[in-house]
């Protein structure tokens, strides 16, 4: 949908290969693009101008290294940037002298407080601890209930009382020493931060039950007012971390930056999916390429995670490195790829992808067509493509009814496709880079690194 | 992947197959990715039982009932606010004697503020620079109204009227879809309270079979406003809960079924896929599909773009309706759903009473942004 930064910033680059230096002009020009990224990315507007100004700032006079051509490097400049921005202190999950810990869920309607207060008490449970959840949104109908069912997929006992919010935290304190659970997270109804009367009821609580943590669940999707409310539910509550929620979608997430750069407060939990253990601790540098567009690797490897059968992957691949690839395993490449979505969803996710492929029209027939000439391929074909005559040509052209160029083209393009694979192969073990194909490469190394590293 | 790179610049020249080849070794590349990294997404978490281990026995009727006295800010209400305080780009703007830069940035500062996105913006204030610059417009306060006169311009050209067919047989339904959270079972709730009152008999189908105690957060709106209702089991097919409920209704000669469906994310594939089947089921049934009516947070910012994509293309969308837009947020991304892909916003949420769902209306939604 929206461009990616080094799409975007493609035209504006290509001015200035070649040179050593990033001169203030080229900067500013550049700048311009990295403003229209983060509004698309939604962060706010007030956000916008002091990140652009700090960019602006490391930026002007930046040497080019030897390893990456200007538009590499202001994508690292404003990378850099933004993982700075998001990260910095973390928050330290530590726990009360005197048990409970106790820890406060707040945030707008519909934010994913309630499944974001099971998956919390999840993670509480992962770590060894004894969790006690407490339903105080009694507004919502069947918020209490819905509570209930998640604490008994995670086996985490769930307390609630009707009437009064205030004194239902209340008793849930009590519950938590009665029975000796050791953390106790209450989830609150949503409301809107400009609700003087919702606001003052949800200090109450805090009063009663004088929380250790006390967290903000912020959607991944909100726009602009993100900012208006973080400082709302701030002032009101005296936030100690956000937890966004619903990083599973394709927003690109601008309002973690907006949030954490007006509190000031660390983003501590994501939640990354439907699932109860779908919750993580949150990773800047993730973040910031996502908020860049940058992230789509991310998804697209999520995706194929999900699709592809491990065992399959894995021996073409290695297959692949020998250069004892065959049509037959390219097949069934093909077949897992279409498990992904169309096509041009794919590519449409891939960061580096020129834009007159991004742009080019395929329908997904045509994946039929190529794997109609692979069918027609005898098996002794399809392992040795060499063996394709004139006449077995003609043979496979009719059987898929396809033109002996057609034939043709895929063959050969296979066996450059196989010749450049090895090649890479061997480079790869030799610790070398593919030159040719400059940021992809390290894109794509950056995404992987990027999910190995706090592993 | 480095196969891509390759490949690429050679596309134009010739098609399609060169692109499967490109994309068989970016998905090998993928495969080894996905062996380095190791990590395969888990089998689904077990669907738990409902046995509770602590707590009072229902919650059910300890809820606060949402008929309270209206007194939530109306938009009519929030536009005298409105006159008084405007934001506070637009406040300098208006102080300033001529229009200069600083009047342009200040107003595309507003717009974005208002979540109207980059493009959307552009488009707005691009006919407001020819008035200016041909000195139609020449002040500040005459650039405001031309730009609201332009908004309401770009607005103005659909039926936000809810289509409901009498000459009908069997049953109306409504289907309600949207991402998680946007708020579909309220505006269910609300929705079928109002035509309950119109006259008209209602079921309510609870589509939504994914999230913990959806079913009873329907039935809840369902029992309030008297209307008939059909759940399926937790876990279980939303399309035949809401065949079902279709089944029901057209027997018992019911005017109007509202289908509640699981909020879903819209790059989830699966679940948009369950979805096109969902409205496929619909389609089959006793009954038309009269309207598809995409839920969206004020709060949402540029993914309602790909919000109102993605969900008309699974089932093609018929209008939008805006909730939450009773806080801070001003909802301009219905702006640029509207305008861009032209699916007309039907109705706007203000409030938890069932007379806070209200038709959209233009003039006041844009005199709303600015404030």
């Amino acid at each position: 949908m929206f461009e990616n930064l080094s799409d975007r910033l493609g035209g504006v680059l290509r001015g200035l290969r070649n040179r050593g230096r990033l001169t203030a002009a080229d900067v500013e020009e550049v700048l311009a693009e990295v403003r229209t990224a983060l509004l698309e990315a939604d962060v706010n507007v007030s956000v916008v101008r002091d990140v652009i100004d700090e960019i602006r700032q490391n930026s002007v006079g930046a040497t080019a290294s030897n390893a990456l051509n200007p538009g590499q490097q202001v994508i690292k400049i404003v990378n850099d940037q933004l993982v700075a921005m998001l990260g910095g202190e973390t928050l330290k999950i530590t726990y009360a002298g005197q048990p409970p810990t106790v820890v406060l869920m707040a945030g707008l309607q519909g934010s994913g407080k309630t499944t974001s207060a099971a998956k919390l008490a999840g993670w509480f449970k992962s770590q060894g601890r004894q969790p006690l959840l407490v339903g105080a949104d009694l507004q919502r109908p069947a918020a209490v209930e819905q509570l209930r069912v998640l604490g008994a997929q995670l086996n985490v006992p769930v307390f609630s009382q009707p009437g009064d919010p205030v004194a239902t935290a209340k008793l849930g304190l009590a519950e938590a020493k009665r029975i000796g659970r050791d953390v106790l997270i209450v989830d609150t109804a949503g409301r809107l931060a400009i609700d003087a009367e919702m606001m003052h009821q949800v200090k109450e609580i805090s009063r009663a039950i004088q929380p250790k943590f006390t967290f903000l669940v912020v959607d991944a999707m909100t726009g602009q007012d993100a900012v208006t409310v973080a400082q709302a539910f701030d002032s009101t509550l005296s936030i100690d971390g956000v937890i966004m929620s619903k990083l599973d979608g394709d927003a690109r997430g601008g309002a973690a930056l907006s949030v954490k750069h007006v509190l000031g407060k660390p983003i501590a939990f994501a939640s990354t999916g439907e699932k109860l253990d779908a919750f993580e601790q949150f990773h800047p540098d993730r973040m910031a390429s996502r908020i860049l567009g940058m992230g789509d690797m991310l998804t697209l490897i999520e995706q194929a995670e999900k699709v592809f059968e491990k065992e399959k992957a894995e021996a073409a691949a290695a297959k692949m490195l020998e250069g004892e690839f065959t049509l037959e395993d390219f097949l069934e490449q093909l077949q897992q790829l279409k498990k992904m979505g169309s096509l041009q969803g794919v590519i449409g996710m891939m960061p580096g992808v020129p834009k007159e492929m991004k742009n080019a029209e395929i329908p997904d027939d045509q994946l039929k067509r190529t794997e109609a000439i692979i069918f027609s391929m005898t098996p002794q074909e399809r392992a040795k493509p060499e063996l394709i005559n004139g006449s077995r040509r003609v043979r496979i052209s009719k059987g898929s009814g396809t033109t002996v160029a057609d034939v043709n083209r895929l063959v050969k393009q296979f066996g450059e496709m196989k010749k450049m694979i090895k090649q890479m192969g061997n480079k790869g073990g030799r610790g070398g880079k593919g030159s040719k194909v400059g940021g992809i490469n390290d894109d794509l190394a950056a995404a992987l690194g990027s999910r190995l590293g706090p592993r | 992947m480095p196969a891509l790179g390759f490949f690429a610049p050679r596309f134009a020249a010739e098609t399609a197959p060169t692109i499967f080849i490109a994309l068989a070794a970016l998905t090998i590349v993928f495969g080894i990715g996905v062996v380095v990294v190791g990590r395969r997404r888990s089998a689904k978490v077990k669907d738990g039982g409902f046995a509770t281990q602590v707590g009072a026995p229902t919650a059910a009727p300890a809820e606060k009932p949402a008929e309270q006295p209206a007194e939530k800010p109306s938009v009519r209400e929030r536009l005298v606010k409105a006159r008084l305080s405007l934001s506070g780009a637009i406040a300098t703007a208006l102080t300033r004697s001529s229009i200069t830069d600083s009047t342009w940035d200040e107003l595309e500062e507003s717009l974005l503020r208002a979540d109207l996105g980059v493009a959307t913006t552009t488009r707005v204030l691009q006919p407001l620079r020819k008035l200016v610059a041909s000195k139609t417009v020449t002040e500040p306060g005459e650039l405001m109204t031309a730009l609201k006169n332009e908004m309401r311009g770009q607005l103005g050209r659909v039926s936000r009227e809810l289509r409901f067919d009498d000459s009908l047989q069997a049953p109306n339904i409504w289907l309600v879809v949207g991402v998680n959270g946007s708020g579909k079972t309220t505006t269910i709730g609300k929705l079928g309270a109002q035509q309950r009152k119109l006259g008209r008999s209602v079921l309510m189908a609870a589509g939504d079979t994914f999230r913990a105690a959806a079913g009873d957060q329907l039935q809840t709106w369902a029992q309030r406003s008297g209307a008939e209702f059909v759940r399926g089991a937790q876990g279980g097919d939303p399309s035949s809960v809401i065949f079902d409920g279709i089944a029901r209704a057209t027997a018992r000669k019911i005017d109007l079924v509202l289908a509640d469906t699981a909020g879903r994310l819209q790059n989830n594939n699966n679940l948009m896929d369950e979805l096109s089947k969902v409205r496929r089921v619909a389609d089959k049934g006793e009954g038309e599909v009269t309207e598809v009516l995409l839920v969206i947070d004020a709060t949402t910012g540029q993914n309602g773009l790909n919000q109102a994509k993605q969900f008309s293309e699974a089932t093609q969308v018929t209008g939008v309706v805006l909730t939450k837009l009773d806080g801070s947020s001003k909802g301009g991304i219905v702006f640029a759903i509207e305008t861009e892909l032209g699916i007309p916003i039907k109705l706007v949420g203000l409030g938890e009473t069932i007379d806070d769902l209200v038709e959209f209306d233009a003039d006041e939604f844009v005199d709303a942004l600015f404030v």
